[in-house]
């Protein structure tokens, strides 16, 4: 990624985050909201080049969301930043010890043993009192560099928090495909065996994709638990996995920003759906996905860039 | 001379097929084994077990004085020792030279997980060991053709290629000539090798075509049922009785029958 780029992307957050004293103050929650959802959908697009979609990638969303609601609960810790990293902590710690045995599986069955450890937190949640049980818990309000903001203030700074995080995200995740790890993918789509026979090992690649996937789905939860001021059992089931593969399919696994944008999208469709059609605003998502995959098969992000001829562009196609 | 890769005692069985037995092999640097054998002889059980595809069920592999018996495929091939495949593995999605640079790429990153996060893909040193395993090869005309789309000639050379971007010591070849036309299979040949012996690489290769195992080889090692019946200079092991009756007799009359069923149905 050029500098140039950099600079351009940081002028483009740093314009919308001027913007919010000037915005509603529901559409900056929305934004704030869709950027946690974003955020996740980045790791689920490193998984995807590798050809892995995981249905449960909840479980590390989760993992963020309660790690912030029971630091603050259980420490008394406020501090955003603090606490956004525990719970990449946390996500990258969970995910580290089930990549063990999730990084050995592929294609149906990666997808639904990925499920199946959602489903496990998401009973341990629901079971447990001392986790808050069916009802969640409340979180308590976060604090940036020891101030409080209150009202519209703390919508704002949990805003330009989202923004930051967005920032990084980009950065990081933009690094990490430019890498020869990250660029791997599409060869261990292709050919596992060659790739291991290059002196590299498939598993432990695989196991870092997870990895990375888990502490941007960890920072997302953690983003999501501040903004929402809630964390409950729900944000583990498996509809929260499969709303995030349906913002991933939507973006395409060809750009990062599209991660983002297709987010957005995804949250403003299904305000519109549920004031729409408040019984059936499933039907105006789903038929927004089915849309989505007859005519625009590889994503939002495909219609943004041009083909490049790089290894990236190739897997994008 | 004390020998790069040592094989002694070697012995692969699949429940009752005994694939490998009694098999002991010295390599000395440098030189270029033929490995002949009828179908089903055990040719790829034995590159299998020395690459670490396959865990030998007895005896030990050493290279460089180092046992590697039953090491996974790609800390053998770190150490030095690099194959390519009976039927050629490369990246179908990629152009020629991306395939090239995944190969260099990774052999530049340390072949580590964390190395490969830390180092980008694209830089200028892994392009230009790229571009010149595409000329030491000559396939550079197909630079940016999809594997997919290759002659097998070209992806059994493009295969090759790759395996030795991490600049083995060693490299065992499982039928490199294999699906390749006889017009073409002595220029094939002569390419790779033209290629390796400029790096001084101790090349072993499975081979049918006695004409080739002639020209290029300067050691076979004949297979029969598991085992390595006939070892020695070209001339020698092929003159031997056995070598007659049971490799090069099966190869005149598969010739016909084409694919020596005989053997096979054994298997
Ligand atoms: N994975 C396996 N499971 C069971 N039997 C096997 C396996 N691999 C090889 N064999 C058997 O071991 C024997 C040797 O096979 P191998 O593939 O090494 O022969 P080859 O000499 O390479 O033959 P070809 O010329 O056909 O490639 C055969 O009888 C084969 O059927
Ligand atoms: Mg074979």
């Amino acid at each position: 990624m050029t500098g140039l780029r950099i600079l351009l992307g940081a002028a483009i957050l740093g314009g919308l985050g001027a913007a919010a004293p000037f915005t509603p103050l529901w559409l900056i929650s929305l934004v704030t909201l869709a950027m946690s959802t974003g955020l996740v959908v980045c790791g689920l697009i490193i998984l995807w080049r590798g050809g892995l979609v995981p249905f449960g990638q909840a479980l590390f969303f989760a993992t963020g969301a309660y790690t912030v609601a029971l630091s603050g609960r259980w420490f008394g810790v406020t501090d955003a930043f603090l606490l956004i990293a525990l719970a990449v902590i946390m996500a990258v710690l969970v995910a580290f010890v089930v990549g063990f045995l999730l990084a050995q599986y592929r294609e149906i069955f990666f997808a639904m043993l990925s499920l199946a450890l959602s489903m496990i937190l998401y009973g341990v949640l629901v079971k447990s009192e001392t986790l808050g049980s069916t009802d969640g818990i409340n979180v308590a309000q976060a604090s940036f560099f020891g101030m409080m903001p209150r009202g519209p203030g703390y919508t704002f700074a949990l805003f330009w928090l989202a923004l930051g995080m967005v920032f990084a995200a980009w950065v990081g995740v933009s690094a990490y495909l430019g890498s020869v790890a990250g660029q791997l993918a599409g060869a261990i789509r292709d050919n596992e065996i060659r790739v291991e026979y290059l002196g590299i090992s498939v598993t432990r690649l695989v196991h870092l994709k997870l990895t990375i996937s888990a502490a941007l789905a960890g920072a997302g939860g953690a983003l999501a638990a501040l903004s929402i001021s809630h964390v409950d059992p729900q944000m583990a089931y498996w509809t929260t996995s499969g709303g995030f593969v349906f913002v991933t399919i939507l973006a395409g696994a060809a750009s990062v920003p599209a991660a983002f944008l297709g987010a957005l999208l995804f949250e403003i469709v299904r305000t519109i759906a549920v004031a729409l059609l408040p019984g059936g605003w499933q039907l105006i998502l789903g038929s927004v996905l089915l849309l989505t995959i007859l005519f625009v098969p590889e994503g939002l992000g495909s219609l943004m860039i041009r083909k490049r001829v790089t290894v990236s562009g190739r897997e994008a196609a | 001379m004390s020998a790069l890769l040592s094989v002694k005692g070697l012995e692969k069985t699949f429940g009752q097929v005994v694939a490998a037995r009694d098999i002991d092999v010295d390599v000395p640097q440098g030189q270029t084994v033929g490995i002949i054998g009828a179908n089903g002889a055990g040719k790829t059980t034995f590159v299998n077990m020395i690459t670490g595809h396959l865990t030998p069920s007895g005896g030990t592999i050493e290279f460089e004085g180092r046992d590697i018996t039953g090491l996974p495929s790609r800390k053998i091939m770190r150490l030095g020792i690099a194959r390519s495949f009976q039927v050629a593995q490369v990246f179908p999605t990629f152009s020629v030279l991306e395939n090239l640079c995944a190969a260099t790429a990774i052999a530049r990153s340390g072949s580590s997980v964390v190395g490969a996060a830390l180092s980008r893909f694209a830089s200028a040193e892994t392009s230009a060991d790229a571009e010149a395993a595409l000329d030491q090869f000559q396939i550079a005309r197909f630079r940016d053709a999809l594997a997919s789309t290759l002659p097998q000639g070209v992806r059994k050379l493009l295969d090759i290629a790759m395996a030795t971007a991490g600049n083995p010591r060693v490299l065992l070849l499982d039928e490199p000539t294999s699906g390749i036309s006889l017009e073409e299979k002595f220029g094939l040949m002569d390419v790779i090798m033209g290629a390796l012996k400029a790096r001084g690489t101790t090349i072993l290769f499975v081979e049918h075509d006695m004409d080739i195992v002639q020209r290029f080889a300067d050691r076979v090692l004949a297979f029969y049922d598991g085992t390595v019946i006939a070892d020695g200079a070209p001339a020698e092991a092929l003159g031997d009785e056995r070598v007659r009756e049971f490799i090069t007799g099966t190869l005149i009359r598969s010739k016909d029958g084409k694919l020596g069923a005989g053997r096979t149905s054994h298997a």
